[in-house]
């Protein structure tokens, strides 16, 4: 803190390094002691697996590409949810965004029942639309909808009235408004409502799956536990995370490009 | 256009009320559907599921189905505020700490949990300590990152000039660190409250022989919608309440600071 500035940034540099190694060393001691929990000191192979077999059913797993029936249905919900939630949130959004007076009355109303973890509803989903897909698009969508439809209303109640004013003073009609002022000012509050709305469908969408489907990535986990084939279940859920952080940050690039955009 | 000008004026004298006429509607909406539209067999009307909240609760087992997932809820709580206090204290209170194992952290934060569930139950069995172990670990990680965050924050002239005046690293910590981090610390007890409550709620969905997950799980094969709906609302309720409850203790802690 009190070094000369030259010092510091050298340290600084110096620190970055080490802070590296230690990263590296914590991940491979834990690496380290999973083999040797497994291999060495005889834990059973049903609580973990020895990780050259995970691996190797890994690989399995890719070359064989069995795993594409389940991944493209997990996809084709994930996709089904966030169209709807998407369509209904910004449509809703920017409907309850017009008057300051829908805002004081609708925005209560949706953070109250945004408190609600809403996968509660999961069993009444069943109930009304069966183990089949239909259940999990419909709670994926109800889950994302709630931060798409509150980002969207405070997105567009952020934009700036000046601009409103000045623009509508020098004769934007309503459309050119909404598309040169209103759409540019709130779409980076939207859009990462929309990357918070992709991520949480995305979650309650493999969630349901593992609780109540017949089929689909989280569905396979679930059948694997149950037939006690870990090693092979450990491959898979390291699929599932590697997918869900694929997706997850092309999203996050996409919304960082679009808001470095204007 | 005259109408429609009324009404909106109405709405703005009176948002309370006519928030009150939105749920109403609501409700009657559902009624109605449930009445007359939709087989009873699914879907059964607020009225009867208000009228039939006490049956729910008379449902042998049900009360202490209810006792013990709040039973779980509040452990995990517990042990997730404590884990997640050392935790945070140790990697945010020190630079070179918080640089290596933040990101780590923050990965592990991004790793969609409900994956890993089927070996918490292989691990820890079906009963309590699996759910309980589940929420804890979605509980975690906000209350860690708060804490990091709130100690960030700290100016470094308080902790030097408390030191130069002789206080002890207890000291510090109690009279410096705490009061200073106390909002993002309840913001972060908040958001951990949140997590708790999804996690043990996944857990008990996912497999249950005694909690609430159980009962969910025999009224949807019952297809029994009336008590399915009241046992929803009763857990529903149960979670504003927890909500508001963190909410309060939030604000009632973070006053001293004004609005900054």
């Amino acid at each position: 803190m009190s070094a000369p500035v030259k010092a510091t940034l050298s340290a600084d540099q110096h620190e970055r390094r080490l802070s590296r190694l230690v990263q590296l060393g914590f991940v491979a001691s834990l690496a380290l002691l999973w083999y040797l929990a497994t291999n060495v000191w005889g834990m059973s192979p049903l609580l973990l697996p020895k990780p050259q077999n995970a691996f190797e059913e890994l690989l399995d797993i890719l070359r064989s590409g069995e795993f594409w029936p389940d991944l493209l249905l997990t996809l084709g919900e994930l996709a089904g949810a966030f169209a709807i939630s998407m369509t209904l949130g910004l449509a809703i959004g920017f409907m309850v965004s017009l008057s300051p007076v829908f805002v004081r009355i609708f925005e209560p109303l949706l953070a109250g029942v945004y408190a609600v973890p809403i996968i509660l509803f999961l069993p009444l989903y069943v109930l009304f639309f069966g183990l089949g897909a239909s259940s999990k698009i419909a709670l994926g969508a109800t889950i994302s909808f709630f931060p798409i439809v509150l980002n969207t209303i405070a997105g567009f109640i952020s934009v700036d009235k000046l601009y409103v004013t000045a623009a509508k003073s020098m004769g934007a009609s309503p459309t050119v408004l909404l598309r040169h002022v209103l759409i540019p000012g709130a779409l980076p509050i939207i859009l990462s409502g929309l990357r918070m709305g992709f991520t949480v469908a995305l979650l309650s969408i493999i969630g349901s799956e593992t609780i109540a489907s017949l089929s689909g990535l989280g569905h396979r986990i679930v059948n694997l536990a149950e037939s006690l084939e870990i090693a092979r279940m450990f491959a898979y859920i390291v699929f599932v995370i590697a997918i869900a952080a694929t997706l997850n940050s092309m999203v996050s690039r996409l919304e960082a490009s679009r808001s470095l955009d204007k | 256009m005259k109408s429609r000008s009324t009404i909106k004026g109405l709405m703005k004298r009176h948002p309370r009320l006519s928030q009150l006429v939105i749920v109403a509607l609501c409700l009657v909406m559902w009624e109605v559907a449930a009445r007359f539209f939709v087989d009873k067999m699914f879907l059964s009307p607020p009225s009867r599921v208000y009228g039939e909240i006490g049956r729910v609760l008379g449902t042998k087992g049900l009360t202490q189905a209810l006792t013990l997932t709040l039973y779980e809820v509040s452990v995990a709580f517990v042990m997730a505020v404590a884990i997640g206090m050392i935790v945070g204290l140790s990697v945010g209170l020190n630079d070179f700490a918080r640089r290596c194992f933040m990101p780590i952290i923050l990965l592990l934060y991004g790793i969609p949990q409900i994956v890993i569930l089927p070996l918490f139950i292989l691990g820890l069995g079906i009963g309590p300590p699996s759910k309980i172990a589940f929420g804890v670990t979605h509980g975690i990680f906000p209350i860690i990152l708060a804490i990091v965050a709130g100690v960030q924050g700290l100016k470094p002239v308080l902790l030097i000039s408390a030191r130069s005046m002789g206080a002890s690293r207890w000291h510090i910590l109690r009279y410096v660190v705490l009061p200073h981090m106390l909002p993002s610390f309840f913001s972060g007890m908040r958001l951990g409250m949140t997590g708790v409550l999804l996690g043990v709620l996944l857990a008990e969905l996912y497999v249950s022989t005694a909690g609430i997950g159980y009962f969910t799980g025999l009224f949807t094969q019952n297809f029994d919608p009336t008590r399915l709906l009241g046992l929803i609302s009763i857990l529903a309720a149960l979670a504003i309440a927890l909500n508001e409850f963190m909410r309060m203790v939030e604000r009632r802690f973070s006053r001293w600071r004004g609005n900054d």
